[in-house]
């Protein structure tokens, strides 16, 4: 194919590219204020690990809620229950190979541990799958419905949980290898949470894997964007959507294992108690973006345990007021997704 | 005689309460290039998002190649070889232009799965793609924007492009590029449906024209009858060629 066509002299030059790493920073500067006002060094070191470790717990759970947000503009305040099946699973589960967690053996811990996590996940995937199904694929573009109908869909889904596990709390100790902590000079911190920052940061990674360098990645971040002309270019966005759907409910699953370790305890209420955090991260992060709500969870993980050592009254709205903060700057989240 | 590549026989569209398109009849031909000329609000837009399945038609018939695609979703339509540039050209301003063109190469898993020579091609049309391919599409100006849409609709080879406005707000040098670019579609008997305001582009390329008034065909033949009939001209769309010069 041979053209003629002359090259334009009209092509100025584009702006240069620059990343925007602001948000990135509001990290370091937070537990750099806290610093001094933590008092020790070990305190803040334990503090900020804590809040780390939260904060990865958060994203695994969020990141399915802000691209099935970011794909369909679908308010899933059902996203919870997903959290608190995935936490009674792995009691279950937990129950039956109890010799092994709570055996001194670090491998028999892991094993003791995986079969758990991939339980939940199948079981949460395969349950969000018919939630897509029967419950929000009705209610498509109507917000107000959405936001009902995931609620009411919740509160079934957690009465159905007490039907199968009681009513009360079920207690979910760590497997022997990961209690206690570990010295850092004068600063203690938990073996779990280094456990937690270490299966969070291999979610992200995996995560941005998949959406920077597979085509399904592209499609999601195309679709995110404008699923309209996704749809144009031909691919069915719908089936993307369910795929979202079941891997952000699958990662629901396996955050309630994590969150169900980290308080060491189960309840029916667990994942509607989180909900709440769950929606301000995602609005932090912008709606749609898996960047921010990474950056979005941890910020609220290390509020959280900052204000909850510093001043405990605060740490009950401490949350809201970071989102407040946030969105003052940066109206759409900190990384805001196409024309969202 | 060859049956139309695309062909709508009383095609009524409703957006919401609203009647947009009142018995729309169409024909487009193999290798041709039909112009869909037309005022503001003549129901243009809508009679290709009708097409496209991005609007359902409340009646009437939508055939490509003899088959009734009315019903079928916008995928599907897609998949039948059917390319869409939207008038806000649909870029998706996050994603790389390399990105971008990657996912418009539906065949194409990685963008070395992308027919090279139809890639330079490309480049050869609208340089600034090379140059860019790295950047946020973004970041790219109105007229790069425009050409990024239309080679993302051509990178690969589809039977018919449904093109929305493609000369809005572009440098008479690229509207040239376009020319070219649809010109040599044609040679290689793709058809084209182009809705278009600007009269000189439309005239340089169209075989066939129809304007639409009020949603509805109200005149239907070919460029050149259209071109040298300044009174017709008038009459259909308020102007005349000589104006436009």
């Amino acid at each position: 194919m041979n053209s003629s066509a002359a090259t334009s002299p009209v092509l100025d030059a584009l702006p240069e590219v620059k990343p925007d790493r602001l948000p990135l920073l509001l990290l370091p500067v937070l537990a750099l204020v806290a610093l001094p006002l933590t008092g020790s060094f070990s305190t803040w070191v334990t503090l900020t690990f804590a809040g780390l470790a939260m904060g990865m717990i958060i994203f695994i759970i969020a990141s399915g809620l802000t691209l099935v947000f970011g794909l369909m503009d679908v308010l899933n305040f059902g996203h919870g229950v997903f959290i608190t099946l995935g936490a009674f699973l792995a009691t279950s589960v937990f129950g039956r190979m109890s010799g092994w967690a709570e055996s001194d053996s670090l491998y028999r811990n892991l094993v003791a541990m995986l079969p758990a996590m991939l339980v939940a996940m199948a079981v949460t995937g395969v349950v969000g799958f018919a939630f897509e199904r029967l419950i929000i694929r009705p209610v498509y573009g109507q917000p107000l419905k959405q936001i009902m109908i995931t609620m009411g869909g919740m509160i079934v889904g957690v009465e159905l949980i007490k039907v199968f596990w009681g009513a009360q709390a079920i207690p979910l100790p760590l497997p022997t290898a990961f209690r206690g902590s570990l010295l850092f000079g004068e600063a203690a911190v938990e073996k779990y949470r280094l456990v937690a920052v270490l299966v969070g940061l291999t979610v992200f990674a995996a995560m941005h894997w998949v959406l920077s360098r597979t085509k399904v990645g592209l499609l999601i971040r195309a679709g995110v964007q404008d699923r309209e002309m996704v749809e144009s270019l031909g691919y069915r966005i719908g089936r993307l959507f369910v795929g979202v759907f079941i891997a952000g409910s699958a990662l629901a699953g396996l955050g309630g294992v994590m969150w169900g370790l980290y308080q060491q305890i189960v309840t029916p209420e667990m994942g509607s108690q989180v909900n709440v955090l769950l929606f301000i991260v995602i609005i932090i992060g912008g709606m749609g973006s898996v960047g921010g709500c990474f950056i979005g969870a941890l910020l609220v993980g290390l509020v959280s345990n900052y204000t909850g050592f510093l001043a405990p009254k605060v740490a009950l709205f401490s949350n809201i007021l970071l989102m407040v903060i946030v969105l003052l700057w940066r109206p759409r989240g900190l990384y805001s997704v196409g024309n969202r | 005689m060859k049956a139309p590549l695309l062909e709508l026989e009383g095609v009524h569209t409703h957006i919401g309460a609203y009647h947009i398109l009142h018995g729309v009849d169409l024909k487009v031909g193999h290798g041709e290039l039909t112009v869909l000329l037309g005022r503001n609000g003549a129901g243009k837009t809508t009679t290709l998002r009708t097409i496209m399945g991005l609007w359902h038609a409340s009646s009437g018939g939508v055939r490509f190649e003899g088959e009734d695609i009315h019903a079928r979703t916008t995928p599907e339509i897609a998949r039948l070889g059917i390319a869409y540039v939207p008038e806000n050209m649909g870029i998706f301003a996050d994603l790389t232009v390399r990105e971008n063109m990657l996912l418009a190469a539906r065949s194409a898993k990685r963008i070395d799965d992308i027919d090279s020579k139809r890639l330079d091609w490309i480049f050869g049309l609208f340089p600034a793609l090379r140059r860019f391919w790295q950047h946020p599409a973004g970041l790219l100006s109105g007229g790069q924007k425009q050409m990024m849409a239309v080679a993302r609709a051509i990178i690969e080879p589809r039977q018919l492009l449904l093109i929305d406005e493609p000369s809005k707000g572009l440098a008479p040098a690229i509207i040239q590029n376009m020319i070219v670019a649809f010109r040599e579609l044609k040679q290689k008997e793709t058809s084209i449906l182009l809705v278009e305001q600007n009269f000189n582009f439309a005239r340089q390329l169209g075989d066939q024209v129809a304007v639409m008034d009020g949603g509805r065909i109200v005149h239907t033949g070919s460029m050149a009858e259209l071109a040298g009939d300044e009174g017709l001209q008038q009459r259909l769309l308020g102007l005349s060629l000589a104006a436009h010069q």
